[in-house]
């Protein structure tokens, strides 16, 4: 490893990332993306310009602003501990973000090597330290303050509340997770699929917070097995990380046919409940020839490619508009593509028929044209009437999107929520109950991973200032949140 | 993990068994129901809550082995333990004092028919509980149902047992008496559920089943509970399991369950493969 760090001749190209052969990978759920070497990931590390800290595009786009020039150079002068602190300083996720972040659209999008040449591989890089990190057994070191002597409650055990609970335990705060399912990290294990994210790092970073005394109680359902009220009778402050776990479902004739699922179901069995090791593991999961995925966002990509690896042998992805308006990340979209995933765009199902078994057998789509743009800036997609046809399925897995579970707060009248079902929250994260924070996918609806845990973040600091202060605001201005 | 404090065999294949699990015991309600997993390899799998005691923090749950998992739970023993146990889950049983109530519980079903029969009771109904079974070395919990009902009806299909027909029989007959009757719950088998169903809406009287779809997490995130109820589509685990049983597509419900027929099948045989191999091995 290079001592010292050397401003050399500017690298234009990115060094490319080794990844697994499409032939090969469509056969296991291994990951796709292998990571770089060490000696790649310094070459990659040496082509950053060491922008300021104060002016860097890249720390600005980032929404747990990490330090990304400061991490590179501790990398460069060959401190892989330092440069894992440096990260953990905002970050307590590396393994998990360096991997499903959408890194072109945040602290990649303005790098300023972007006008010499590509961009600096920055998901890449810190993906690379978390791993060399694990992989040597390197443990950064926390500063943990001392005993504040208060209890923060974490409702959800996903990105927004994993990082929510690692902030407050660094203040000092006692923090409990409360996690529904079996096993802790939200849509990071039961959602993205094993061969983008391993769950071995999710299990890792996991740890890691429970190494620090964050406590994790499974199992446990609030607003069944425990309320919100007896919550906030043991706690001093509640936050709700309660994501948006609930699918929708087209409401068209057939949908309750055998062999239609939700991305949820699907993505669920197969990756939380491993159905791609059945018999081994016994949750089952249909197998066929032909599956037909209907959406165009990153959760439409895992199940395409999450078919193709239980053995489905034609997978189309049926999106309403163009490739264009896909909101899955560039990345993903061109693995689908490599792994053989067949694209069909401006088609929209209004019905499924089913044999006299109940079974789908296909899929009646019909053909869209675009019309003018909608309320988020896409074209809207218009039926063209007549051109109906029939697309013969095994199986059908709907990808449309997912809102708000309502299971936390049917009983809890005074927490205000849209119509939509997102909790309102003010610009501090505080809900209409006082002591209740929210945010991540629970107040944005279906998001991202890394949106959620800036969330987590910024509603640590005010529960934070909420639990030295006491103060909380008569009404509750309702924050503006962006639809993406 | 949540251990097995008390196990008995009530008839052949069917188990009772008690397991501490204080959160659940303390809210707990009529008509609840838990998922479990036994172990790291497991599914998850819906059992209802028959009866549960805050102060002991236990649940007692009734099962009927009939795949893999439930053979699987049947060999666990006193001191064994379940990996998870999560829940009370569901809506709770409406309950109210409608008059005169009967439950319909066939095979197990009876246990949650048995939690709603209490229920009623205590809450002011003079309740007429019919249970059916097979045969006579099916019969379970009688006892407990006479106990908590004013009358007890019991059938058996092949008539080893009181007398003989289905549950639905015994109801025919008694709004055929010109009984006057204000509610019905019923829980079993969905054939039953659906004559159920079919009889009383001649009679205009108004009633609840209690469904029991394929489920994997229980908590509303995958819709693999999805049921027709009054041509809308809902999730049996969080706005049910109970629905107006006049509403329900019960057909519809009756293909769903035989989705994993196949696979059912072979993770059965494989168990009882394995399990061979292993007594051998002893």
């Amino acid at each position: 490893m290079s001592g010292e760090f050397k401003r050399r001749e500017v690298k234009k190209v990115r060094v490319p990332v080794p990844e697994q052969d499409p032939h090969v990978r469509i056969r296991n759920f291994n990951e796709v993306a292998l990571g770089y070497s060490l000696e790649q990931a310094l070459e990659e590390a040496s082509r950053c310009l060491q922008c300021h800290v104060k002016v860097a595009p890249c720390i600005k786009n980032c929404p747990v602003l990490v330090n990304v020039p400061g991490f590179i150079r501790k990398m460069l002068e060959g401190d892989m501990k330092g440069a894992l602190e440096v990260i953990m300083e905002t970050n307590s996720l590396p393994g998990i973000t360096g991997r499903v972040c959408p890194q072109e659209e945040q602290c990649e999008m303005n790098c300023i090597m972007g006008k010499l040449g590509d961009k600096i591989n920055i998901g890449k890089l810190e993906r690379f330290v978390a791993d060399y990190a694990r992989e040597h057994g390197i443990r950064p070191e926390v500063r943990i303050a001392p005993p504040t002597g208060k209890r923060v409650a974490v409702v959800g055990s996903g990105p927004a509340g994993l990082t929510a609970a690692a902030d407050l335990r660094k203040m000092g705060h006692e923090v409990v997770i409360f996690e529904a399912l079996h096993e802790p990290g939200g849509v990071l294990v039961y959602g993205i699929p094993e061969f983008r994210l391993p769950k071995e790092i999710v299990r890792y970073e996991v740890e890691f917070l429970k190494s620090i005394g964050v406590k994790i109680y499974t199992d446990v359902v609030i607003g069944k097995t425990l309320s919100l009220y007896d919550l906030l009778e043991e706690f001093d402050a509640v936050f709700l990380g309660t994501g948006a776990g609930t699918p929708n479902f087209l409401n068209v004739p057939g949908v309750n046919c055998l062999g239609i699922y939700s991305a949820n179901e699907f993505l669920t069995r197969i990756n939380l409940m491993k159905a791609y090791l059945f018999p081994d593991y016994d949750t089952p999961v249909k197998r066929g020839r032909r599956l037909a995925v209907i959406g165009g966002g990153n959760t439409a990509m895992d199940a395409a490619r999450s078919g193709l690896r239980i053995g489905y042998e034609e997978v189309y992805i049926l999106y309403r508009r163009t490739r264009e308006f896909m909101t899955a990340r560039i990345e993903e979209i061109a693995h689908a593509e490599e792994e053989g995933v067949k694209f069909m765009f401006l088609v929209n199902p209004v019905a499924f028929k089913c044999d006299e078994n109940g079974w789908v057998r296909a899929v009646t789509l019909i053909r869209n044209e675009l019309g003018e743009p909608d309320e988020t800036g896409r074209r809207r997609p218009i039926p063209i009437p007549g051109s109906e046809f029939d697309l013969e399925v095994d199986a059908v897995v709907i990808a449309i999107g997912q809102r708000p579970n309502r299971i936390l707060y049917q009983e809890v009248p005074e927490l205000e929520v849209t119509r939509q079902g997102t909790i309102v929250v003010d610009d501090k994260y505080r809900t209409t109950l006082r002591g209740v924070f929210a945010g991540g996918d629970a107040i944005r609806g279906e998001a991202t991973v890394v949106l959620a845990m800036g969330d987590g973040k910024k509603a640590a600091l005010a529960i934070d200032e909420y639990l030295r202060t006491g103060e909380w605001p008569e009404r509750i201005v309702p924050m503006k949140i962006a639809a993406d | 993990m949540f251990e097995i404090v008390g196990k008995r065999e009530l008839a052949p294949n069917i188990k009772w068994i008690k397991v501490k699990a204080p959160l659940v015991a303390r809210n707990a309600k009529p008509g609840q129901f838990v998922v479990i997993r036994l172990h790291e390899k497991g599914e998850r799998i819906p059992l209802t809550l028959f009866r549960w005691d805050k102060d002991e923090g236990t649940i007692e749950l009734v099962f009927q082995e009939v795949g893999k998992t439930t053979y699987e739970l049947g060999t666990y023993e006193v001191g064994d333990a379940i990996a998870d146990v999560v829940g009370p889950l569901g809506r709770p049983t409406h309950i109210e004092n409608f008059g005169t109530a009967v439950v319909v519980s066939g095979g197990v079903g009876a246990p949650i028919g048995y939690s709603v029969t209490k229920a009623l009771k205590e809450a002011g109904n003079y309740v007429i509980s019919i249970i059916g079974f097979r045969n006579k070395q099916l019969v379970i919990l009688e006892d407990e149902f006479r106990e908590v009902s004013d009358e007890l009806l019991v059938t058996t299909d092949d008539g080893s047992y009181v007398r003989k027909g289905f549950t639905t029989d015994v109801l025919s007959e008694l709004l055929e008496s010109g009984r006057n009757v204000d509610y019905v719950f019923t829980v079993g088998p969905v054939i039953m559920m659906k004559k159920v169903a079919d009889i009383t809406r001649k009679y205009g009287i108004k009633t609840y089943a209690s469904l029991n779809p394929i489920m994997v997490d229980g908590t509303g995130m995958c819709g693999a509970c999805r049921v027709t109820v009054g041509g809308q589509v809902v999730f049996a685990c969080v706005a049910g399991p109970d629905f107006d049983a006049h509403q329900v597509d019960f057909d519809e419900l009756l293909k769903r369950l035989a989705m994993y027929r196949e696979e059912e099948r072979l993770a059965m045989e494989r168990f009882l493969q394995m399990r061979q191999v292993s007594v051998v091995g002893r």
